[in-house]
């Protein structure tokens, strides 16, 4: 028998990822047939054109690039675009707006870096400062816009984006480029060398107290720790590192009263179960109510008798608690396994890399979509404090998803050339 | 090498994700769907279609539900067709104010929740299926028209009516005055709370017939004599004399019911007129053990059974600064005024109606019940409660003596006004002063027809200017005509 070429492979899993979407439509649509129209049946067909233009693009570009990211992602995206789709069709319709969007960004970094994504090794520190100044961006005055004490948005036009998330990605390109260079002296563990990236704490610090919000700062150092224990191999530094982060996270702590009440409800979230944690508290009863299967897709409650909403944010920060809620343990345990295997292959293909910078950077990417999957969803679990960070490709919002688009761009470039055979 | 470390680190992370996800969808999850804080569970109690609760003729609807659609779900409401008519019994679900009544105390069996196995699987599939859950229908021992006419009998009396079937023990009416109607409490709770009665407090939402406090008077003296005849000290025929009061401690305790004394009388006598200074003499002979025995053994000092919620039943015996106690020797209670119900004693109109039905049962009295069977949604019994023995609180022979004593207080005693042609009727009056000048607590017990009696019958009424014989008695008389003549 034959084996199937890698782009075949991925076909067939995308037409498997399509027909799962129609059935979560299907289940949606009849679950909640007295508020949702039946046109919109025609999102799953729509959602699988959409990732078959991806697939096109990516049969001509990355040829040989891993076959499951794609579909993969497609399976995130479609759950996601379902919750959200149950939770509110019109946020469904913008939700189905940025994926096309998000595709288009997908396609056009593989066109782009299809030649040799490596390029981006030498404009590293270009890369870098554009990621700083993305960070600073929302502080800036007419542009910058603060949402429930967070301060992660800029606004421009009718867009409402998170600069934070493409920075994340920048950042880690410039710190694959710059660890490359840098690894052996770094190695060797001489002061000198650490000035850069003790700039570095000081600006995951400063992004902190900027934004108000300890997850983004916990997530751009643990990145960054990451790629400094893969390129060093010096497990001291990350020790050292953490202690850093700690000692500022504790400064802040002292300062920023929202990171106390974050802190606070999250050692002990009943007595404020009508006030500070009321979120957290609800989003705990919902998941807790889901049990082993869940209530079902479209039968779950999330409003009140009156039609209230329960949980504020439930389609962004809250997403997972909405999806254990329908979908139950057996649901979200397969979301997750979903996750798991993402990170698997992310990781894997960081392995057969054959340069340095590839390796790094693949092994940056994947750590990075592990981690904020683990920040939003532990601390919605409360096993860490909560911080509104997105669920990668899941969540409500246009920034993620284009980001995530980005990154998943350039796991299959990084991938296409590792495995590609050698003339 | 450091990259598959790192891997491992990035996969236990999200590891401990899926962990924690099972740790608080099994293990926390029960505890969790019990705080009080948790919002969705009182959402998902209104997408169950709660059971119905009929009265006894399986057709009166005392609760249903509307169905609403809020946000492209169907969400059930309840609504009490009957408003006040069994208010008490059958309580309220709403959302402010949670539950009462078999609303609260059958919520399991309403909801579909009771645990036996094949409902389980039922609502599992149905939760497979997508079908809403049904809850079980209530069928009650409730006679709806005698109920409304034990209300209209009642009317702006402060007082509650209980009757029961003294060989089962099915509660045939428990009604309050005054009442409530339960559709208010979600829109206008303030509107029954300004309920007014003819009495102080009336407390509408009180179910007096298992909680008020009530002092039994001289119906107290059915249990008494029954006492006295399980002592072997006494018969129907045991002769004393009444000088027209009764000397305790040095001081006169005069008669009530009655004015001028009656010289030599018989047990019998006493009973049919109500005669103080007798029971008195009893009380004094026999000092409080024997009786708090025999209250015991009528089902006073424990909650008398019923299905409501058990802090809607309250337990009846002698009180002493609100609490319930049980006197040693004569020492701690005056024994003479016991023995006529005129002490610190508080019953609740059930006990009293478990009283009259354990003479009427030839001295056994039965477990009362309110809920007779369990439909489920397919309407099949789902369980059917059986009759039970509470245990024999005096002999046949002492029974029937003393039915006979009591059907004589109807003919040509006190009670008198319970008299209906045809139906041999025993009762027993009783009359407690309040303290207030003027105003009395007045009750009648009673059961009918003597031969082979069908209704035992509790009327107690706060705020009385006249006795029981004259404001009790006429109440239970309506009420005993409404079940066993009929329509």
């Amino acid at each position: 028998m034959r084996t199937l070429s890698p782009r075949n492979r991925e076909l067939l899993n995308l037409v498997a990822v399509g027909m799962l979407t129609g059935l979560g439509f299907t289940s949606v649509y009849i679950a909640r047939s007295e508020v949702v129209s039946p046109e919109s049946l025609t999102y799953a067909a729509f959602f699988l054109l959409v990732y078959l233009v991806a697939h096109v693009v990516t049969r001509l570009t990355v040829p040989y690039a891993d076959p499951y990211l794609l579909p993969m992602a497609g399976l995130l995206t479609a759950i996601g675009l379902t919750e959200i789709y149950r939770l509110n069709p019109d946020d469904a319709f913008r939700q189905g707006l940025w994926v096309v969007i998000g595709v288009a960004l997908f396609s056009a970094t593989l066109v782009a870096l299809r030649h040799d994504y490596r390029r981006l090794e030498s404009y590293k520190y270009v890369i870098g400062l554009v990621a700083l100044a993305l960070l600073v961006l929302p502080a800036l005055p007419g542009v910058g816009r603060e949402i429930r004490g967070a301060r992660l948005w800029v606004e421009i036009g009718p867009f409402r984006l998170q600069p934070g998330e493409f920075a994340k990605i920048l950042l880690i390109v410039f710190l694959a480029g710059y660890l490359r260079e840098k690894r052996e002296v770094l190695a060797q563990g001489r002061l000198k060398d650490f000035g850069p990236l003790l700039l570095i704490w000081g600006g995951a610090m400063a992004v902190l107290v900027q934004t108000n919000d300890l997850g983004s700062g916990l997530l751009y150092f643990g990145i960054f720790l990451g790629m400094l224990y893969v390129a060093t191999a010096r497990i001291v530094f990350v020790v050292g590192g953490m202690a850093l982060f700690l000692a500022g996270a504790a400064f802040v702590y002292q300062v920023i009263p929202r990171v106390q009440d974050r802190v606070m409800i999250w050692l002990d979230p009943w007595p404020y179960a009508n006030d500070e944690s009321y979120q957290l508290v609800q989003s705990l009863f919902a998941i807790a109510f889901g049990g082993f299967g869940g209530t079902g897709l479209g039968r779950g409650t999330f409003t009140t008798t009156a039609g209230t909403n329960l949980i504020p944010d439930l389609n962004t920060d809250f997403i997972y608690a909405a999806l254990a809620h329908e979908l139950g343990l057996a649901g979200v345990a397969a979301v997750l396994l979903v996750y798991m295997l993402v990170v698997a292959r992310g990781f894997r293909l960081a392995m057969l890399a054959q340069d340095g910078f590839s390796k790094l950077l693949a092994a940056g990417l994947t750590f990075g979509f592990a981690l904020q999957t683990f920040i939003i969803v532990g601390g919605v679990l409360r096993l860490i404090p909560l911080t509104g960070i997105t669920l990668p490709f899941v969540s409500y919002g246009g920034s993620s998803l284009l980001a995530n688009f980005v990154l998943l761009a350039l796991l299959l470039l990084v991938s296409n050339r590792a495995i590609a055979p050698r003339d | 090498m450091q990259i598959s470390r790192l891997a491992v680190f990035a996969l236990a992370l999200l590891g401990a994700l899926i962990l924690a996800t099972t740790y608080w969808q099994s293990w926390a999850a029960p505890g969790l769907a019990n705080r009080k804080e948790n919002a969705i569970q009182v959402v998902a109690q209104f997408t169950i279609e709660r059971g119905e609760i009929y009265a006894s003729d399986g057709k009166t609807v005392l609760a249903t539900n509307t169905k609403r659609q809020v946000n492209g779900r169907t969400l059930y409401f309840r609504r009490y067709p009957t408003r006040g008519l069994a208010a008490h019994v059958v309580g309220y679900s709403t959302q402010v104010r949670s539950r009462a009544g078999l609303e609260q105390s059958m919520n399991d069996f309403l909801t579909g929740s009771n645990e036996n196995l094949s409902t389980v699987v039922d609502t599992n599939v149905d939760k497979l299926l997508g079908r809403h859950v049904v809850g079980n229908d209530l069928v009650l021992t409730l006679n709806a028209r005698a109920q409304r006419v034990a209300l209209r009998a009642l009317g702006k009396n402060c007082g509650s009516v209980v009757a029961i079937e003294p060989s089962t023990g099915r509660v045939l009416v428990m009604a309050n005055s005054p009442t409530y109607d339960p559709n208010l409490i979600e829109t206008d709770y303030r509107s029954i709370l300004r309920t007014r009665a003819g009495c102080p407090q009336a407390a509408p939402l009180l179910n007096r017939a298992t909680q008020g406090r009530y002092v039994p008077g001289s119906t107290f003296k059915v249990v008494t004599a029954a006492a006295a005849l399980e002592s072997g000290r006494y018969t129907m025929e045991t002769r004393k004399n009444d000088p027209g009061y009764c000397v305790e401690y040095g001081r006169r305790v005069n008669n009530y019911d009655t004015t001028s004394p009656f010289g030599s009388v018989t047990l019998f006598q006493a009973i049919q007129y109500s005669i103080n200074s007798y029971f008195c003499e009893i009380g004094k002979g026999l000092g409080p053990g024997p009786i708090v025995q025999e209250m015991k053994d009528f089902g006073f000092y424990s909650l008398p059974p019923l299905e409501t919620p058990e802090d809607e039943r309250r337990a009846s015996g002698l009180y002493k600064s609100g609490r319930l106690f049980e006197p040693k020797d004569s020492s701690e209670v005056d024994p003479g005024r016991l023995a006529f119900g005129q002490s610190e004693l508080q019953v609740t109109p059930e006990q009293m109606a478990l009283v009259a039905a354990a003479v009427a049962n030839r001295g056994v009295v039965m477990r009362p019940f309110v809920v007779e069977r369990v439909v489920g949604p397919d309407g099949k019994t789902v369980t059917r409660t059986r009759r039970h023995a509470l245990g024999r609180t005096m002999s046949a022979g002492n029974a029937l003596a003393l039915a006979g004593a009591m059907e004589a207080a109807v003919r040509a005693g006190t009670g008198t006004a319970a008299q209906i042609s045809g139906i041999r009727v025993a009762g027993k009056t009783g009359t407690a002063e309040t303290g207030r000048e003027g105003l009395n607590q007045t009750a009648f017990i009673a059961f009918a027809p003597v031969e082979a009696p069908r209704v035992a019958i509790a009327v107690m009424l706060e705020n009385q200017r006249g006795t029981g014989g004259s404001t009790a008695a006429p109440i239970a008389k309506q009420v005993l005509q409404a079940l066993l003549q009929g329509p």
